[in-house]
């Protein structure tokens, strides 16, 4: 009888302390997720009239818009521009300022700093880097007599303008979760690797890289989230154009949301993007779970 | 006459509010936005603090919130947290979208005495054109534009043209923008229009310079597809295209200023907005000119009015009117021009002796105001949002050799139809 008595004070006790977080999940994640589907089943009111229930519609008319296909499509080559290219690179300069090089402090704040900086305040350095006569890169190119493209203009390369910029953002901050790895894992290791005359190379990808896969996973699944949660810079760039060659699905959610007042449109797209979100990371969790060694 | 006209304004305000002067000041907070570059909320807030000198008994907050896009945003936001404004200034053309959240009153229920109702009709009819519906006033202009043509005299003197003449039509434009890009060697432009940020405001100039309007008056149609909207496209698009003039691809709103200051462009199309910042950076010689031809002059206004919102009680109206009248006054019109390029918005501001003297040294001060005769109202319909964003769409593609004008238009206007549906009258 006692025994059971403490067993429910336990289970008290526990759901007391897990109170604070469920109620701060539920107000802020679970709920809206909820009132965003809910909102997708219905209408925008006309003219003051209550929103109307109309199931599905707002599915099907999402199935036959183009634009956001073209979005979609946008959208997932920006992810795939984005996330190997920012982890390499990430990758790359954390394992270059580990070692030992002069000014080692001062190389890994110039890799942090762009991460510092607000989106909009890069976008806007950008912005006049990417301008097409009086902008940087085209000023460099015209010193070695290449006229330069219109970056932001030109429906071809505008989108790889913007993913060479969200790289260049992205890359420091991942690069501080290498660094933190690459410091954890033991020097025996290397020692005992360099007794046995393991080559450099070798011991990179038989021993760091493993050690570095949870650091790996981790930040996989950051770069994929903000690949879709991040749009800042598009305001100040493109603001998805031209013709929505830049356009990306959350500014997608944005425009219909506020620019057009069709605020069920919006919790439509949201809804899908949160499915596709979902499925991607229990991919993940499953498939590199199985690969990661965790210590 | 008109000098000691702003003091009895104020006086006015001090009276009505005469009650409330011994209890705490009446809060109000406003909204406004900054479309172009410069200091402009310096200017707002040197305005702000004046007006509160001369009225201790009203505290306003004026909260800078980004461009009209962000300030839509921002105010409907604070609308729906319950916090609404009593009043701000938003865009020209978001009147629609605010009547249909229905969160503004009309001016007229505002108005109390026939001095107030006089002075609703102290503005350029051309500027109130966005901001009236059915015979009610919501929208009181202050931050208005037209779109204007600078010029660079050194650049039309350094291709052999006269500085002093610019091109009075479509074909001169494209034929002097030619030549500045040949004579300079491929080293400049001959001319810029911008067509990022509000693409289908420059579309709008070229259309009804072409005799054509594109929209209805009560906002329910639009006729992107005409055959002189469709000629108005490929006229823009052949500047690049077949005159090699102007740049390929768009041109960027945020950055064209700087490419006219640099001498990147010889000619460029801008807000009136801007002419202020012109003028203080640039380092030649430039003039200001009404926009060119081909049927007959024309621009669309453009720009920010005042707009009252419904959740107030009736003492923060009234000092919301007080405010209003005290901002849109005369003096502080001629204040605002001077400091920013954008236009005094009544015949009366460019009759104050600072206004006056300063179009006197500055002509190019008065162009966008000559330019009103030949003004249009900016696309406004309503589901605005989605009608414009196809119109920009539709620009964008025929600019960047996507689609051709005429089925870019085509597209835009099968979109607009489907947003419009719902309000065909």
């Amino acid at each position: 009888m006692a025994n059971r008595a403490s067993d429910r004070r336990l289970q008290i006790y526990g759901a007391l302390l897990l109170l604070p977080a469920a109620v701060l999940l539920g107000t802020f994640a679970y709920l809206p997720t909820v009132a965003t589907l809910v909102n997708s089943l219905f209408l925008p009111g006309f003219r003051g009239a209550p929103p109307e229930f109309v199931g599905l519609e707002n599915y099907a008319l999402l199935i036959e818009d183009r634009t956001f296909w073209q979005v979609a499509r946008n959208n997932l080559l920006y992810a795939l521009g984005t996330i190997p290219t920012a982890i390499a690179l990430a990758l790359g300069m954390a394992l270059f300022v580990n070692g030992r090089l002069p000014g080692r402090g001062l190389v890994r704040m110039a890799y942090f700093t762009p991460t510092v900086l607000p989106m909009i305040a890069a976008a806007n350095i950008w912005m006049f880097f990417y301008a097409p006569q009086i902008g940087l890169f085209n000023k460099l190119l015209g010193t070695l007599g290449i006229a330069g493209p219109n970056w932001l203009g030109d429906p071809a390369v505008a989108l790889t303008s913007v993913i060479v910029m969200t790289v260049w953002k992205e890359a420091g901050f991942f690069m501080i979760f290498y660094l933190a790895a690459l410091q954890s894992i033991p020097p025996e290791l290397e020692e005992a690797a360099s007794l046995e005359g393991t080559g450099r190379w070798s011991f990179f990808w038989r021993v760091t890289f493993p050690l570095l896969m949870p650091t790996t996973l981790f930040v996989l699944i950051n770069a994929l989230i903000n690949a879709v949660r991040v749009v800042d810079h598009l305001f100040i760039l493109t603001k998805g154009g031209p013709n929505n060659a830049t356009n990306l699905l959350l500014y997608y959610v944005y425009e219909n949301a506020f620019s057009f007042f069709d605020r069920t449109y919006a919790a439509t797209i949201t809804v899908v993007i949160l499915l596709v979100l979902a499925v991607v990371a229990t991919i993940k969790f499953r498939v590199l779970d199985r690969r990661t060694h965790y210590q | 006459m008109s000098a000691r006209l702003p003091y009895a304004l104020a006086l006015a305000g001090l009276l009505s509010a005469g009650q409330a002067s011994a209890q705490a000041p009446v809060e109000l907070t406003m909204y406004y936005p900054v479309a172009v570059g410069g200091a402009l909320t310096e200017v707002i807030d040197g305005l702000v603090a004046d007006f509160e000198t001369e009225h201790p008994d009203i505290a306003v907050d004026a909260i800078y919130a980004g461009n009209y896009d962000d300030t839509r945003v921002r105010a409907m936001s604070a609308v729906e947290a319950g916090d609404a404004p009593q009043l701000s200034v938003m865009f020209s053309i978001d009147l629609y979208e605010l009547l249909e959240q229905d969160v503004i009153v009309a001016f007229d229920e505002a108005v109390e005495t026939d001095e107030e109702r006089e002075w609703l009709d102290s503005f350029y009819p051309a500027l109130m054109e966005n901001g009236r519906l059915d015979g009610a006033t919501y929208g009181i202009p202050f931050q208005r534009s037209t779109i204007v043509f600078y010029w660079n005299k050194d650049a039309f003197t350094a291709a052999g043209l006269d500085p002093e003449t610019p091109p009075e039509t479509w074909a001169e434009m494209a034929e002097m923008a030619a030549t500045i890009r040949e004579a300079s060697g491929g080293e400049q432009w001959g001319v810029m229009v911008p067509s990022t940020g509000y693409p289908y405001w420059m579309f709008q100039a070229f259309a009804f310079q072409n005799g054509h309007r594109l929209m209805s008056e009560d906002g329910t149609e639009v006729y992107f597809d005409d055959p002189a909207a469709i000629e108005a496209l490929e006229y823009w698009v052949s500047l690049a295209d077949e005159h090699g003039a102007m740049p390929g691809g768009t041109i960027e709103w945020g950055t064209l200023r700087q490419n006219f200051i640099e001498q990147s462009t010889a000619m460029m199309w801008h807000s009136t907005g801007n002419l202020t910042a012109v003028k203080n950076e640039a380092g030649f010689d430039f003039g200001v000119a009404m926009l060119p031809m081909n049927t007959q002059r024309g621009s669309p206004t453009g720009g920010g009015n005042f707009y009252l919102f419904k959740d107030a009680t009736a003492e923060e109206r009234r000092a919301a009117m007080t405010f209003i009248r005290w901002m849109t006054a005369p003096e502080r019109a001629a204040t605002w021009s001077i400091e920013t390029g954008y236009m005094g918005v009544s015949p009366a501001a460019y009759e104050t002796e600072a206004l006056r003297d300063y179009v006197a040294e500055f002509p190019p001060a008065a162009v966008a105001r000559d330019q009103l005769e030949h003004a249009t109202a900016e696309l406004a319909t309503y589901q605005g949002g989605r009608v414009r964003r196809a119109l920009d769409n539709a620009v964008q593609a025929a600019l960047t050799g996507q689609m051709t004008p005429e089925a870019a238009l085509q597209q835009a206007q099968r979109e607009a139809d489907a947003a419009l549906r719902r309000y065909a009258r």
